[in-house]
C-alpha cells in the first residue's frame, strides 16, 4: 500500500474519515468497546498503515514486513477497521466485533485475527514486545522496522520504563514508538490521576529521540515517520498531541466515552458529523 | 424473579460505610475506580483514597507500605491485573511479609464478557491460593460480600476477595454469618454434594432444582472461604453423600475444584467432578453465552452430578461404600 507523500496528503483525510465511520458502526453494533481511544489514534494509525508500513495484506506473514504492535490494545476497533480496509479481514467481519466465536475479539488476539502480530489488552507490555521484535529483526539482518502505539495513561505502567531503558541501551533505532497523548485515561485527566509530565524530558532522559507533533495533522505525522527513520543509534518516540474521541463533538474530550459505545442516537449524530449518509 | 444485586456495587457501599468507623482504612485503585466501585469511597473520603494510575505493581507495593504504617489498605482493580500483573509484589511484600493488605478485585471469571480473554480472570484464585499466609474469599452474593468485608476488616493479615462484573442473585438475608475458614450448607441433601463459590452458587442452586425433578437431592455448599478451606464440612459431605461436584467460574486447575480434590483425596476418597473452565482462555461474548460455551450452566452441573452418582454406584459395589 504505500502512497507517495503528495497522494497521501490528498487521500488520508478521506481514508481516516471512512475508518472513523467503520469504528463507530462497529462499536454501535457490538454495544460495548472503546470509542475515545480509537478515534484519538485514527489519524496516526491510518497514516502509518497507508503510507509508512511496508506490508502485504494478502500475505500477513511476509517476512520483510514492518511490524506494528498495538500496545494500547483497547483501541482494537481502530485496528480492525484499518485491517479491514486494507483487506486483511473481510468487511463483513466488522459487524461481529466482540460477539461469540468471532474473529474480532474485544482486544486484539493474534490467534484469531490476521495482521495482528501479538495479543494485547493488558497495558504496558507492548514496548517490551516491540523491543524484542526489533532486536530479532536486527539479528536477522532485516531492514524491517517496528512501530508501537502507546496510550498516555498506559505509560504509568512501570514496565514501559523498563522497556524504554532496554530500547536505548541496545540502541534500537529500527523502532519507532508513537504515544497517543490524548490527556485522558479511565478515571479522569492523566495529569490529575497520575501525572506523567514532563513527558518529553522523561523520554529524552531515558535516551530516546523525541519528536512532538499534532497527531491530527497528516503533514506532521508523515514528517515524523520520515525523521524517525533518519535517527541512528537511538530509539525514537513520536509524542502526538491528540483529542480523545476526535472527529465527533459529543465524544471529544469526554472521559465517559473511553469505554462506552455509541447508542442509536449518538451514532446518528456521529455519522451526520462525519458526513455519512445513512446506515 | 429473584432479586439481583451488584457485588462490586456492594463493595463500594460497604467500604464507604466502614470508612466511617475505621479511620485507618485507606483505599487504592489503579485507574478503574468506576468499575471496582472504590469511587464511592473516594467521593466520601478523598483524603484516604489514592489513585495510583495504571500501575498495579506500584499499587500493591504502596498498599504494603500503608500496612507497615499501621493503616488498613484496600487495593482494587480488575482481578487479572491485581493478581496477575502484581503477583510477585503480592508474594514478597504482602504475603511473605504477612502485612495487613486487603486486595478486593472485580471482574473475576468469564462473565466479564465482551472484553474477552485478555480481561477474563480464570487464574486469580489459583494465583492467590498458592501463596502462604493468604486468605482467599469468593462471595456468593451482595449480602455475603458485605459480611466478608465486615469480617476481614478486623482480621489482621493478607486477604484476597474476588468480585464480579455481573449482578448476582441475592441468596442470603441479614441473618447470615460469614466466618473465615467455614463453608455454608446452603441447601441440605444426601445424594451427592455440589461445592460452589461466587456466581456458581446460584447456578448450583438452579442445578439442585433440576435434579429435584429427577428425585435427586444434592447437598449444596457455598465454599466462599477457599483458603483456609473448610475441611470438616467437605469430609462430612463426602461421607454422607458419597460424591462431589465442584463449580467455579475459574480454571479447573488450581481453584476451588483443586482445593476440594486435595482435601477429598487425602481425607476421604469419593468421586469428584470439577465444573469450571477446562484449561483454556476466555473469549468475547455475552456473559450468558459464555457460561453456556464454557459449560457452566445449571444443566452442566446437573449432568456432572449424574455422572458422579453413576461413579459412586461403582465405588459402592467395589468398596461396599455406604454399607453399615
Ligand atoms: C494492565 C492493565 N491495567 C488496567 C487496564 C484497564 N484499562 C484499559 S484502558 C485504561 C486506560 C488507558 O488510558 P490511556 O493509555 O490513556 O488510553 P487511551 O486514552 O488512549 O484510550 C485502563 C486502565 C488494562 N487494560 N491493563
Ligand atoms: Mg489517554
Amino acid at each position: 500500500m504505500q502512497w507517495s507523500r503528495e497522494e497521501a496528503l490528498k487521500r488520508l483525510p478521506e481514508e481516516a474519515r471512512q475508518i472513523r465511520i467503520e469504528i463507530l458502526k462497529m462499536l454501535h453494533q457490538s454495544g460495548s468497546g472503546h470509542t475515545g481511544g480509537s478515534l484519538s489514534a485514527t489519524d496516526l494509525v491510518t497514516a502509518l498503515f497507508f503510507t509508512e508500513l511496508r506490508h502485504k495484506p494478502e500475505d500477513s506473514n511476509w517476512e520483510g514486513r514492518d511490524r506494528f504492535v498495538l500496545s494500547k490494545g483497547h483501541a482494537a476497533p481502530l485496528y480492525y477497521a484499518v485491517l479491514s480496509r486494507l483487506g486483511y479481514i473481510k468487511a463483513e467481519e466488522l459487524c461481529r466485533l466482540r460477539k461469540m466465536c468471532c474473529m474480532l475479539q474485544g482486544h486484539p488476539d493474534s490467534k484469531s485475527t490476521p495482521g495482528v502480530e501479538i495479543s494485547t489488552g493488558s497495558l504496558g507490555q507492548g514496548l517490551s514486545i516491540a523491543n524484542g521484535i526489533a532486536l530479532g529483526l536486527r539479528l536477522n539482518k532485516s531492514d524491517a522496522r517496528t512501530y508501537v502505539l502507546l496510550g498516555d495513561g498506559e505509560v504509568q505502567e512501570g514496565m514501559v520504563w523498563e522497556a524504554a531503558m532496554t530500547s536505548a541501551h541496545y540502541k534500537i533505532d529500527n523502532l519507532c514508538a508513537i504515544l497517543d497523548r490524548n490527556g485522558l485515561q479511565i478515571d479522569g485527566a492523566v495529569e490529575e490521576i497520575m501525572s506523567i509530565e514532563p513527558l518529553a524530558d522523561k523520554w529524552k532522559a531515558f535516551g530516546w529521540h523525541v519528536i512532538n507533533i499534532d497527531g491530527h495533522r497528516f503533514e506532521e505525522i508523515l514528517d515524523a515517520f520520515e525523521a524517525a527513520k533518519e535517527v541512528n543509534g537511538k530509539p525514537t518516540i513520536i509524542i502526538a498531541k491528540t483529542v480523545k474521541g476526535k472527529g465527533v463533538s459529543i465524544f471529544e474530550n469526554k472521559v465517559k466515552y473511553h469505554g462506552a459505545a455509541p447508542n442509536d442516537e449518538e451514532l446518528e449524530q456521529a455519522l451526520k458529523e462525519l458526513g455519512h449518509k445513512k446506515l | 424473579m429473584t432479586e439481583k444485586k451488584s457485588i462490586r456495587g456492594q463493595y463500594g457501599e460497604t467500604l464507604a460505610l466502614l470508612g466511617e468507623k475505621y479511620k485507618d482504612i485507606v483505599v487504592l485503585d489503579a485507574d478503574l475506580s468506576g468499575s471496582t466501585k472504590t469511587k464511592v469511597f473516594a467521593k466520601k473520603f478523598p483524603d484516604r483514597f489514592f489513585n495510583i494510575g495504571v500501575s498495579e505493581q506500584d499499587m500493591i507495593g504502596t498498599a504494603a507500605g500503608f500496612a507497615v504504617a499501621g493503616k488498613i489498605p484496600f487495593a482494587s482493580t480488575f482481578a487479572i491485573f491485581a493478581t496477575g500483573r502484581a503477583w510477585e509484589p503480592i508474594r514478597q511484600s504482602v504475603a511473605y511479609s504477612k502485612v495487613n493488605v486487603k486486595i478486593v478485585a472485580s471482574h473475576g471469571g468469564i462473565t466479564v464478557g465482551e472484553d474477552g480473554g485478555s480481561h477474563q480472570s480464570i487464574e486469580d484464585i489459583a494465583l492467590m491460593r498458592v501463596l502462604p499466609n493468604m486468605t482467599v474469599i469468593v462471595p456468593a452474593d451482595a449480602t455475603e460480600m458485605r459480611k466478608v468485608l465486615e469480617t476481614v476488616v478486623d482480621y489482621n493479615g493478607p486477604v484476597y476477595v474476588r468480585s464480579s462484573r455481573i449482578d448476582f442473585p441475592v441468596l442470603y438475608d441479614n441473618t447470615y454469618t460469614f466466618t473465615i475458614g467455614k463453608g455454608d450448607v446452603i441447601r441440605e441433601g444426601t445424594d451427592a454434594t455440589i461445592v460452589a463459590c461466587g456466581f456458581m452458587v446460584s447456578q448450583a442452586l438452579a442445578a439442585g432444582d433440576l435434579l429435584g425433578k429427577r428425585g435427586i437431592r444434592p447437598r449444596i455448599i457455598n465454599m466462599s472461604s477457599i483458603k483456609p478451606i473448610d475441611t470438616a464440612i467437605l469430609v462430612k459431605a463426602a461421607q454422607e453423600t458419597g460424591g462431589i461436584v465442584t463449580a467455579e467460574e475459574h480454571s479447573i486447575i488450581g481453584g476451588l475444584g483443586s482445593a476440594v480434590a486435595e482435601v477429598v483425596s487425602e481425607e476421604c476418597h469419593v468421586p469428584v467432578k470439577r465444573i469450571g473452565v477446562q484449561d483454556c482462555f476466555g473469549i468475547s461474548g455475552k456473559p450468558n453465552e459464555l457460561l453456556e460455551y464454557f459449560g457452566l450452566t445449571p444443566e452442566d452441573i446437573e449432568r456432572a452430578v449424574l455422572e458422579v452418582l453413576e461413579k459412586r454406584k461403582y465405588s459402592i459395589q467395589e468398596k461396599d461404600f455406604g454399607r453399615r
